[in-house]
């Protein structure tokens, strides 16, 4: 079966003086209709960059470089400008980070919504303001048709954040990517079906939120787990994954985690984990530690 | 809104205040009016008669307010030389300067927008390469050389514009204006270009840069991940958060414009206040001159409070602010 979005292989670089730095090395995955996918790890990953690469619009000096992003049977990575924007805030909508950044502080609300149906549909200026004051509604802002004339500025940041939720609804997209739309790991897996947990720029674990969650497989996952503090008595210290994520100039030869990893042998030094597939498919693990489900057992 | 307006007009009637302490310090040290009035015959006596008649012994905030109450009745003294109201005489020759101005001004804004904006999107064309190095150069030429240079290009080799005066003028109610027949308008062009010179390269950087910064924020790359056209990317979200700086700039730059006629209405004798600026000089007019500083102060601060007026306008944030 056709996916809605498959990503292959996608590889994003940044064109620096002293060469190419990878942010994005190779990642992999799949989202069906109405699917939630959460891309969880710590800043720095590459999450961000992820879901810029998918509607192409990585800031210079970013570039893709290698895989594709196939949507509906097209390679995203290889539009024409035109078509891009054709998919871009129509059937694929993003969110971005942090509200009080998003929104132009010198237009109207309404103006930055009608807009971005205009740039859509072949609609009338009164017909796209009916579908602002709709999606306004939707995400339970008061009095929608005042706050239509009104500027950022006159909104809290909780609000703002609703309203550029409400402008990636507008045009029904397929696919929504929301940047950051929470930092805790629980909210993740309670709202997801499938999660991709990424560390320096590769996905290092994936599968179903449940399966991932209650029974993680890879060393850096297990951290991730353990370092909620749910598990906890009230002051107890938080349980951290020691040491840092690599930056981009220096990741370790082998697998990039093994230095923060208790279970570090000669070989993750020296060679990376390719992915073992857990579960008919449904998970994956790259750890050179981790053993196939003996239940299953496939490999 | 109205309480902002009326903020920046209590500042602009403070700063009027300033000028015109400064302007009547410079008429109580230098300037004489007894020496003026009067010839070499008359007794020392006789001097200190008249100074009493005229109040020129009263104490310096006596004469201050005297000073100032006339100003703002329009009374700003008499010219020397010219045996008339120092005010009146501006008055006649004010129409050329700010006609020289408005005609630069209208070269900066119609040059700087599209090549600053058009440098800003294609920053690694060859062109915008070429206007960064050109502007660095017209930066440094001082407007004197650029206007020799435009007078032997344009009139002495290709003979197409006059060098200097300003032509044929239309007079409308006392204001006698170039724009109203070609001859006017061909008068103008050199001395424009020539007084747009200095501030145009500064223009089209500033531009170029700031709406380079606002290309690079979010709130842009939200608008290209909204799918949104270029062109409404460019010229709606980008240019008018580049104008807000640019037009407080503009502000203070206009204002520095009216000094800098002096020298562009000099080289192209043409008879505006810059022009008659220097004649008071060279003839020792102290009240013409401290009407000139008053006037050119007044219209300084009158172009300020109309950007910043303007600014506010543009820029929503100002509004509640001022609520």
């Amino acid at each position: 079966m056709q996916h809605l979005l498959e990503v292959n292989d996608l590889e994003v670089k940044f064109g620096l003086r002293f060469g190419d730095l990878t942010a994005i090395n190779g990642i992999s995955f799949s989202l069906d209709k109405s699917e939630r996918m959460g891309l969880v790890g710590e800043s720095g990953a590459g999450k961000s960059v992820t879901g810029f690469a998918i509607i192409n619009l990585i800031s210079k000096p970013g570039f893709i470089s290698g895989g594709r992003v196939m949507f509906n049977g097209r390679d995203l990575t290889a539009l024409s400008d035109e078509a891009m924007r054709d998919i871009r805030g129509n059937h694929i909508s993003m969110i971005f980070q942090d509200p009080m950044m998003t929104l132009n502080p010198v237009l109207t609300i309404g103006t930055q919504m009608v807009e971005t149906l205009l740039a859509h549909r072949s609609i009338t200026r009164t017909e796209a303001k009916s579908i602002a004051l709709e999606k306004l509604k939707k995400v339970q802002i008061p009095s929608p048709e005042k706050r239509l004339a009104q500027y950022p500025h006159e909104f809290s940041g909780g609000m703002r954040q609703r309203i550029v939720i409400a402008i990636a609804l507008l045009t029904d997209p397929e696919i929504v990517i929301a940047d950051e739309p929470t930092t805790a790991l629980d909210v993740v897996s309670q709202v997801t079906e499938k999660i991709a947990v990424m560390y320096a720029g590769k996905i290092v674990e994936s599968g179903p939120t449940d399966q991932v969650v209650n029974d993680p497989k890879h060393p850096y996952t297990q951290g991730l787990i353990k370092a909620l503090p749910g598990s906890l008595q009230p002051g107890a210290k938080l349980n951290q994954i020691p040491g840092m994520m690599p930056t981009l100039t220096d990741i370790p030869p082998g697998c990039a985690f093994n230095p923060r990893c208790p279970l570090s042998d000669t070989i993750c030094r020296q060679q990376e984990p390719p992915f073992i597939i857990i579960n008919g498919a449904t998970r994956r693990v790259a750890c050179h530690m981790a053993k196939p489900d003996p239940s299953n057992g496939t490999t | 809104m109205f309480a902002f307006v009326v903020r920046r007009i209590t500042q602009a009637i403070f700063v009027m205040l300033i000028i015109s302490l400064v302007g009547f310090s410079i008429k109580n040290e230098i300037g004489d009016p007894v020496r003026d009035m009067v010839g070499e015959r008359v007794t020392p006596a006789e001097r200190e008669a008249l100074r009493d008649k005229l109040g020129l012994n009263d104490p310096f905030v006596t004469q201050y307010l005297r000073f100032a109450k006339n100003a703002v009745q329009g009374d700003l003294g008499l010219s020397f030389f010219h045996k008339k109201p120092a005010l009146a005489v501006i008055a006649a020759k004010a129409p050329a300067t700010l006609e020289l101005v408005f005609g630069a001004a209208l070269i900066i804004i119609f040059i700087s927008l599209p090549v600053g904006i058009f440098s800003a999107i294609y920053p690694q064309s060859a062109f915008s390469r070429f206007t960064m190095a050109f502007s660095t150069l017209g930066v440094s030429v001082p407007v004197f050389l650029t206007a020799i240079v435009l007078i032997y290009i344009f009139s002495v080799e290709l003979n197409w514009l006059p060098s200097y005066g300003r032509g044929e003028t239309v007079n409308l109610w006392g204001w006698h204006s170039g724009f109203f027949t070609v001859d006017g308008i061909l008068h103008l062009i050199l001395p424009s270009f020539a007084l747009a010179s200095i501030m145009l390269p500064l223009f089209i950087r500033l531009i170029r840069s700031e709406m380079m910064e606002v290309l690079e924020t979010e709130y842009i790359k939200f608008a290209w991940a909204k799918g949104l056209r270029r062109k409404r990317i460019w010229f709606v979200h980008a240019f008018k958060n580049t104008l807000l700086p640019v037009i407080t700039v503009f502000g203070v730059q206009i204002g520095i414009m009216f000094a800098f006629t002096i020298l562009t209405e000099t080289v192209f004798q043409w008879q505006g206040m810059g022009f008659m600026f220097l004649e008071a000089v060279e003839r020792s007019d102290i009240s013409l001159l401290v009407a000139y500083l008053m006037v050119v102060g007044a219209i300084f601060v009158v172009v300020n409070t109309v950007v910043d007026i303007i600014y506010g306008l543009v820029n929503p944030t100002i509004r509640i602010a001022g609520r």
